[in-house]
């Protein structure tokens, strides 16, 4: 069995820099200056669910994106970790995408790579977090797909597989061709090896402009995203944060007062030996 | 398509395991909400898919005029292909302007779904809706785990879409004369067109330990700088010693201190809003933030005098948890 296997991933800025993420005071726009980009965390995981695969049963392993050009440098990072080939969709009709425009772009360019028995990607992206596109492809592919998938085995023609769904999960059998969007549990990713990264060098990465694709311009982009931003602020959680001091005991004190007053009862030997 | 619609507030209601889950209420209130907000009022309707579901009837006391109850044996377990086919059909036929889910997993999956399908917009995840002077939906969704928070709007087709983190809202509130009609629909036309990709097997309930989170009116809560399981279980005492419940950072989960992810507050965890928050040498990342953002009074106790927490506490405690937790829990004993 050779399974062709393909990986949609998405470079993100580094979730770990979101509290120095501002908003422009006069062009209310999203400044982001500074932040490093990575690849979205989860989506390790799913490379690593399609290597996995490949090891078991042979095939190859395509990693894409839809990115501007230095998306490039996030395919090389997976091609090094283990990636057969990459493919980069980078064109300024791509840009100002919804989720219904960008799986419907990532569609496109997966038809245009060829059949896939697998499409893996992670369930949801660090940034914008919506967690819409892996099902939307799913649509536009016209295969069976399973999102937030922490459990997964392949048996002859078709998976097993756990959705985790809140305090608890179900299990589903899909038959292939599917789409899976994984979560962090399902796997460990690899680390990336020197020779990897050697390797990655010389493995094809093909890049893709519109004009290279099959597809219906006003389902791109801007145009062909049926939602629309409004507004964009910065919430204000601010509170005054009042500092408690003293030895632990009075600070204990204070903050049993503070409890009650909040409503709790809290039976509890007060520092001046006075029980309530 | 065009933005005339039939009108209708749909509030797809989510079972698990034949239970309707609480975020339904929820969805229910707010479309209610919704509908006085609207120039001219729409019907506020409540759809929900099983074999067979317990307690129909409250969806109407929180506010559903019309219940619609699809029930067929291949519903029972949630699968996205059948739960789609009717879903896309029953929307069609009936052409609702307004569609909320629950930003469950399950909603989460389903949603956008429909949203590919019907070819319209599904805001994720959002922490409120609202109608604006256009009398168009306007969902406000968090970005950036929360930093950013940015309106949506779906101006050109229809329905409107919107999934809703549960939580979010608040506690959904029961109208003073419910009145409602149930209307069965027969789903046997769309399950037909089901190309049997999908099974669905099982659906596995793990037991929750401890008080959820949702019900809590004090929450303590630990990050990585507790440092250890055993220091955990101090956070679980001073838990059950303020008759609370016990909640959690992600790196905490990936230490494994808890058993469940469920106990994780934050982005893409549950949202809270207790009484009282108690966080124990957690540093506040953004993540995390956006989850416990509503709560009532929130104190921290954090060794790192700069740590961003405090910037949204309102009570600060510079010092090591693990010796605060236990002159605290000592103190609460009498001893």
């Amino acid at each position: 069995m050779n399974l062709k296997i393909a990986v949609c991933i998405k470079p993100v800025p580094d979730p770990n820099f979101y509290d120095q993420i501002t908003i422009h005071p006069v062009k209310k726009t999203i400044t982001r200056q500074g932040i490093p980009t990575i690849i979205n965390p989860v989506d390790k995981n799913a490379l690593e669910a399609a290597l996995q695969l490949r090891e078991q049963v042979g095939g190859t392993v395509t990693v894409l994106t839809m990115a501007p050009p230095n998306g490039e440098e996030s395919l090389r990072e997976l091609l090094a970790m283990g990636a057969d080939d990459a493919c980069l969709l980078t064109d300024r009709a791509f840009a100002g995408a919804d989720t219904l425009a960008t799986s419907y772009t990532l569609a496109q360019g997966l038809k245009k790579l060829g059949n896939f028995d697998l499409v893996f990607t992670g369930t949801e992206s660090a940034d914008g977090a919506t967690s819409q596109v892996p099902s939307q492809l799913a649509q536009w592919l016209g295969v069976a797909h399973l999102w937030n998938v922490s459990e997964l085995q392949l048996q002859e023609q078709a998976l097993r597989a756990k959705m985790k769904i809140e305090n608890g999960y179900i299990e589903y059998a899909v038959k292939l061709p599917a789409l899976i969007a994984v979560t962090r549990d399902l796997n460990t990713p690899r680390f990336t090896s020197i020779m990897g990264v050697m390797k990655a060098k010389k493995k094809p990465l093909t890049v893709y402009t519109v004009n290279d694709l099959d597809v219906e311009m006003d389902k791109l982009g801007l145009k062909g995203s049926p939602t629309q931003p409004g507004g964009i602020f910065a919430p204000s959680l601010g509170r005054k944060g009042e500092r408690l001091t003293g030895d632990i005991d009075e600070i204990i004190d204070q903050l049993l007062i503070k409890l009650r007053a909040a409503g709790l009862n809290v039976e509890a030997a007060d520092a001046c030996q006075e029980r309530r | 398509m065009t933005a005339k619609t039939a009108g209708g507030i749909w509030v797809v209601a989510e079972q698990v395991a034949g239970r309707i889950n609480t975020v339904s209420y929820e969805l229910l209130s707010k479309a209610c909400a919704l509908k006085k907000q609207l120039k001219s009022p729409e019907p506020v309707v409540a759809v929900v898919l099983g074999k067979a579901v317990e307690e129909i009837e409250q969806l109407g006391r929180f506010g559903a005029e019309e219940i619609i109850t699809v029930f067929a044996p291949a519903l029972e377990i949630y699968q996205n292909d059948t739960y789609a086919l009717v879903l896309q059909d029953l929307i069609t036929a009936r052409d609702p302007s307004l569609v909320l889910m629950g930003a469950t997993a399950i909603g989460q999956d389903l949603a956008p779904v429909l949203g590919a399908r019907l070819k319209t917009g599904v805001a994720a995840h959002c922490v409120d809706v609202r109608i604006n002077e256009d009398n168009y939906l306007v969902a406000v969704v968090p970005a950036f785990g929360g930093k950013v928070l940015g309106d949506i709007l779906c101006p050109n087709t229809r329905p409107q879409m919107a999934t809703l983190k549960p939580g979010v809202l608040g506690k959904p509130t029961t109208v003073s004369e419910p009145s409602f009609i149930i209307t069965n629909y027969d789903p046997s036309c769309s399950l037909q067109k089901d190309q049997g990709r999908i099974k669905a097997l099982e659906v596995v309930r793990q037991e929750q330990t401890g008080m959820p989170l949702e019900e809590a009116e004090v929450i303590v809560i630990g990050g990585w700088g507790i440092g250890s399981q055993e220091n955990w279980t101090l956070l679980e005492e001073l838990a059950s010693l303020l008759g609370g419940a016990v909640g959690c950072t992600r790196p905490v989960v990936d230490e494994q201190w808890v058993k469940s992810e469920q106990q994780m507050i934050g982005t893409s965890g549950k949202s809270v809003r207790p009484k009282v928050y108690l966080g124990f040498a957690l540093s506040g990342a953004t993540h995390h933030v956006c989850g416990m953002k509503d709560s009532g009074l929130v104190i921290s106790v954090n060794k790192d005098a700069a740590a961003p927490i405090f910037a949204v506490s309102d009570l600060r405690i510079v010092g090591d948890a693990k010796t605060f937790l236990t002159a605290l829990i000592k103190r609460i004993k009498g001893k």
